[in-house]
């Protein structure tokens, strides 16, 4: 009898040597005469357990990690097989507390399934909310949205429904589902793990919202800094269209629905929604001013529903189970799950699906088990390089979208990093302006400008030259770049600079040196 | 994008041309082809000649101007031939958190390149990157589009030793 083993092509498992775990265990199983058949899955999200290995057994599936390929002779003499003991064992995979403990309501396929078999998706649920959709009159489905009280989750948690809405009310034609998956933030990496482990769960997110404002078109615009999403998702774009999944008739209903792939250049601010949208019509990623909105003059000038990948991959459960099932989840005004992603200096790093309302202590300490170097956290900058870095004072925020915001902070799209006690809060602030005027699209001045002068200033803080002045001089350009820039990369830099000098005062001041007095 | 790169890897005239008629044929029946175009060149070529800026220019109906634009504005063109292998050191936030850069340092020490330079011997490009998706297991690196995560230097000398052996 043959036995089913999973190896993870998630990139982060390829990244610590999966493919040659892959490899050395058919190899092994050949030589000894085993019948093992090697299914490459998505990832757990496990991601410190990487590559984590698991073998189907009568008792369900039962995990190994980290597995490199030196254990691989270990894990076959101790009959891991059968699912035997080994020191990596650890345990029915669905057991294993760090999973156990989440809601995955967008991640349940992803690592269960090989992410590009149809039948799989299939009988682990997938396509039930297209057939419904299809079962629905566009306002219905809209409706359907509008109820789960999805926000978008590429960070600013604009309601999902609302902006379909305006979209289906548009009276212009041809129009547009413009999919971002330009994920760009440090510490995020749910786009691609959906990417890379259940691709046709955007691609159902992407047609339903299509049926829903009327659009036949589906553009995802994926960065390049993602070759293995790329791969992935292009193949299950061809499997899924020869399927009739999507393509000119869509599951045998005479819709249709087409998905175009662009791919990004290392530009961050194209992950900003009308910047995108340039991009995606080939030209530099410039932002738009707005109004128009997208929603009525978007891609093409068509009107356009702009979604980050982690939004529509949110649409088929919602369909599926209905609007009141999702916003049964949750806390406050923030409805539903969030998958945050734990990273940077954490012992458990990894995706962690649950609903809004979980603290920072609980993420940190009871998922993250704290920092990968042993010393105490000192900060944790949420929500990417424009969120703020907060300190132990400030875990016990609930994480929802306005009460995280009342304390300071911002969940963006649910990046965690983790720093510890050697951390330079002042160089970080500098990294932040420093970021943006690299990133900086030139087309407002307080961006382009005020980031250049910002890594300036700290510079000169830091250095101890009139030091309350130049103070006063960041908190002021912070003001005017977070009043005056046009889009968030220059509104939104303050939040890491200010944030920092804020909580972390101390590592502006150089080796004591003494401050200039102010003028 | 930058234009200042040294001149270690010789350039062919006729591979040029060829990679840049191929690539428009390619990608002359897109909307907004201009950008598919220029990753259609770099992935032939593995840089963006000076010629290509006219054919693109000509084959949209743009200025030269525009697709100059388009070939300065994005981080990931370059306009001179890279090394035989190209690495990518991902310097965002997750992997500072975990001495990113180390690794930096450490290919100034052994290679004696900075970011964006290119070793005399043109084996090696080293080009900074801002996330590759990697950020529970950073640092990260991108070796000639391979991901690597939790990179020690010592981890490092082994992946470009690899792939100079490969090459």
């Amino acid at each position: 009898m043959s036995t089913t083993v999973f190896v993870p092509r998630d990139s982060a498992a390829l990244a610590v040597g999966a493919d040659e775990v892959a490899a050395a265990i058919a190899a092994a199983a050949a030589t000894g005469g085993h019948h093992v058949r090697v299914v490459r899955n998505g990832s757990r999200g496990m991601l410190w357990l990487e590559p984590l290995v698991e073998v189907a057994t009568a008792q369900g599936r039962i995990a190994y990690g980290p597995v490199s390929v030196a254990d691989v002779p270990g894990l076959f003499a101790a009959g891991f097989l059968r699912g035997a003991d080994h020191e990596l064992r650890q345990g029915p995979t669905e057991s294993i507390p760090y999973f156990a403990r989440q809601t995955r309501l967008t991640f349940a396929r992803v690592g269960v399934t090989d992410p590009l078999c149809l039948e799989s998706y299939q009988a682990h649920g997938g396509l039930g909310g297209l057939r419904r959709a299809l079962d629905l009159e566009p306002a219905a489905i809209v409706e359907q949205v509008v109820q789960s009280g999805l926000r978008g989750r590429g960070g600013a948690g604009f309601p999902a429904g609302i902006k379909w809405r305006t979209v289906l009310g548009a009276a212009a034609s041809p129009k547009y589902i413009a999919c971002n998956a330009d994920e760009g933030d440090s510490g995020t990496f749910s786009d691609r793990m959906v990417l890379e482990g259940d691709p046709y769960l955007l691609l159902e997110g992407m047609a339903i919202a299509g049926l829903a404002v009327g659009a036949t078109e589906g553009w995802i615009y994926l960065r390049s800094e993602y070759p293995d999403a790329r791969t992935v998702l292009t193949a299950a774009i061809q499997r899924a269209r020869a399927a009739g999944w999507i393509g000119p008739d869509v599951l045998g209903s005479g819709r249709s629905f087409e998905v175009h792939v662009r791919i990004g250049a290392g530009s961050y601010v194209c992950g900003e929604e009308t910047a995108m949208l340039e991009s995606l019509e080939g030209r530099r990623g410039m932002v738009r001013p707005k109004p128009p909105l997208p929603a009525l003059q978007g891609l093409w000038g068509g009107p356009t529903v702009v979604n980050n990948v982690m939004t529509l991959a949110a649409v088929p459960w919602i369909l599926q189970h209905g609007g009141e099932a999702y916003a049964a989840h949750g806390s406050g005004r923030s409805r539903g799950t969030l998958p945050f992603q734990l990273a940077g200096n954490v012992r458990h790093g990894g995706l962690v699906e649950v609903p809004f309302g979980i603290t920072l202590r609980e993420l940190l300490h009871e998922f993250g088990g704290g920092t990968a170097s042993g010393r105490p956290i000192r900060a944790v900058q949420v929500g990417g390089p424009l969120g703020a870095y907060l300190p132990a004072s400030r875990f016990d925020l609930p994480l929802d979208y306005e009460a995280f915001a009342a304390g300071g902070g911002m969940i963006g799209h649910g990046g965690i990093v983790v720093f510890d006690d050697t951390v330079d809060m002042a160089r970080m602030a500098r990294y932040a302006m420093e970021f943006c005027a690299i990133e900086s699209c030139g087309k407002c001045t307080p961006c382009r400008i005020g980031s250049t002068r910002g890594v300036e200033v700290i510079d000169r803080i830091v250095a101890g030259r009139e030091r309350a002045a130049n103070e006063r001089l960041l908190r002021d350009l912070c003001a005017t770049m977070a009043d005056a820039s046009l889009c968030a990369m220059g509104g939104l830099t303050s939040m890491p600079v200010l944030s920092a000098l804020e909580h972390f005062p101390e590592d502006f001041v150089r080796n004591g040196q003494a401050c200039t007095p102010t003028r | 994008m930058h234009e200042s790169r040294s001149q270690a890897v010789p350039v062919d005239p006729a591979a040029e041309r060829a990679a840049i008629e191929a690539a428009i044929e390619q990608c002359r029946d897109l909307r907004g082809a201009t950008l598919p175009m220029l990753h259609a060149i770099q992935d032939r070529l593995g840089y963006v000649p000076a010629a290509a800026v006219d054919a693109i220019a000509a084959a949209c109906n743009l200025s030269r101007a525009d697709v100059h634009g388009v070939l300065t504005f994005y981080h990931d063109f370059r306009t001179a031939p890279p090394g035989r292998h190209v690495l990518k050191v991902c310097r965002a936030e997750a992997c500072q958190a975990m001495g990113c850069e180390r690794l930096e340092r450490h290919l100034a020490d052994r290679c004696g390149i900075a970011m964006r330079g290119t070793t005399a011997d043109g084996a090696l490009t080293v080009e900074p990157v801002y996330c590759l998706g990697n950020c529970a297991l950073s640092p990260s690196v991108l070796l000639d589009g391979r991901l690597h995560g939790r990179v020690t230097p010592e981890r490092l000398d082994a992946l470009l030793a690899a792939a100079e052996a490969r090459a």
